[in-house]
């Protein structure tokens, strides 16, 4: 998958979990905490979302590399290429 | 039309989920009804047949008027009650477990999937949903595919004016929601006498019992603190039964079972607090599945009207990113609110020395007409004590 594909499927992900975010509107460099308002239970759904989609464990020591889109892509990119 | 809360004054009936002649159980969801708390289903609270639907899509009906008939179609036949009044003890729902959280498929017979801001702002608008296509997961009708919707140049005409929601940030009717919680607070803060107490507790070892418990799972088997924490609240009750009910009739009695209310924060303001019923059986785990379940039917579904009316306790946590404490009000006619902070490494004693842990301060907030500081007190120490527990074997 390219990095546009990689990103297209997280803010997929993303926005089924928060359906009121408008994916046009969300930058790369959001903090989906603190910028775009999710909480534990919103990111826990988004990992467990992006697990089924990918296959990847995810383990919740990774989960700071997740923190924005742009973070997401590349953490993705690596763990699908090992 | 039942009554979602006190302050609700009139429904508007969205959808039937049944027909005439279709037959019903206990706790079927047969209808959807538009209030301040978003779109909720609608349980019917006896069994039978639909004799007669009374009500149509899209009218609002006051609180207490016939929705449907229940039994043969001729005229005599009983007003079906879709929910009995509050104070009565049949209120109370049968003891039958929480249903579980992936076992709800989508909505039934085609209806329109929507989300709350979507549903709220076509009534606003009166477009049907019918007409709006939708752009969400699974064809779902968001707030935005309603806004283009709109023809411009009927915008002006029916646009209330005052009330329109901010842009880009919807959740549901910002102004109805406000109104709705502005009220049960007023009434909290006039007529229950609250008493409050604090209590730090050190969250290190059940923080380090989640860590080792969440590594061997994958992500949609993993547990979030926050299930500990209601997971302790609801089985410390036990020690201190008064604090769970709901104060409606003279004496005072406790409810047996503990339907444990979650305040659940809407994106964009304002917060609602389902109840998770039959919560004192529950382990970490089925919490968990339980809020989950919640959460998510709070901000992208719907609820159901025994989770919004029959709460008997309410737990408040703060998340991650909030602050040290929350002293909260008591959501009437319930008698206690339990309020959590953010968890956050404090320096704390830990076996006679100074050391950094997790901890996080709880707090009560409770009627002073059912109970006492002194039995408060044992409540939230019993928390404490739970939670230096291993809650999972």
């Amino acid at each position: 998958m390219t990095p546009a594909d990689l990103r297209a499927a997280f803010i997929a992900d993303l926005t089924a979990i928060a359906p009121d975010l408008d994916p046009a509107a969300i930058g790369d460099n959001d903090h989906l905490q603190d910028d775009l308002g999710l909480d534990s239970m919103d990111f826990l759904n988004l990992v467990s979302a992006l697990h089924k989609r990918f296959g990847l464990p995810i383990p919740e020591a990774d989960y700071p590399r997740l923190a924005t889109p742009e973070k997401a892509v590349a953490y993705l990119a690596q763990m699908l290429a090992t | 039309m039942p009554s979602l809360g006190a302050d609700m004054e009139e429904g508007k009936l969205v959808e039937w989920l049944v027909k005439t002649g279709d037959t019903v159980s206990r706790g079927d969801i047969v209808a959807v009804v538009e209030t301040q708390k978003g779109a909720i289903e609608i349980e019917i609270f006896e069994a039978g047949q639909i004799g007669a639907l009374l009500a149509e899509p899209g009218q609002t009906l006051p609180v207490g008027a016939p929705l449907a008939r229940l039994g043969a179609a001729d005229v005599g036949a009983p007003v079906v009650a879709l929910e009995p009044a509050i104070e009565s003890p049949k209120a109370v729902v049968p003891p039958a477990p929480a249903p579980p959280p992936t076992a709800r498929p989508p909505a039934p017979g085609g209806a329109i999937m929507a989300s709350p801001a979507a549903r709220s702002r076509a009534a606003e608008l009166g477009i049907a949903l019918e007409m709006v296509a939708g752009s969400g997961p699974g064809g779902a009708i968001l707030l935005s595919d309603v806004e283009h919707h709109v023809p411009v140049a009927l915008t002006p005409a029916v646009e209330p004016v005052g009330v329109a929601s901010p842009t880009g940030k919807p959740g549901l009717d910002m102004a109805e929601m406000r109104r709705a919680i502005a009220a049960a607070m007023s009434r909290a803060k006039r007529e229950i006498p609250h008493y409050y107490l604090t209590h730090a507790i050190d969250l290190q070892s059940a923080q380090d019992r989640l860590t080792a418990i969440n590594a061997d799972r994958t992500p949609d088997q993993r547990l979030l603190l926050g299930a500990f924490l209601i997971h302790a609240t609801v089985k410390a009750l036990a020690k201190v039964p008064e604090l769970n009910g709901r104060h409606e009739g003279t004496p005072y009695r406790a409810s047996g079972p503990v339907h444990c209310g979650v305040a659940v924060a809407m994106r964009g303001g304002g917060l609602i607090a389902p109840a998770i019923l039959d919560a004192q059986d529950m382990d970490p785990d089925a919490i968990m599945q339980a809020m989950r379940d919640i959460v998510v039917r709070t901000r992208t579904g719907r609820l159901r009207n025994s989770e919004i009316t029959q709460g008997t306790i309410t737990v408040s946590s703060l998340g991650e990113t909030g602050v040290d404490a929350l002293i909260g009000v008591i959501y009437p006619p319930q008698v206690a609110l339990v309020g959590f902070g953010a968890p956050r490494v404090r320096p704390m004693v830990h076996d006679g020395t100074i050391q950094p842990r997790l901890a996080v301060t709880v707090s009560l907030a409770a009627d002073h007409r059912v109970s006492d500081g002194r039995r408060g007190a044992i409540f939230l120490a019993e928390i404490d004590r739970l939670l230096q527990e291993p809650a999972i074997p």
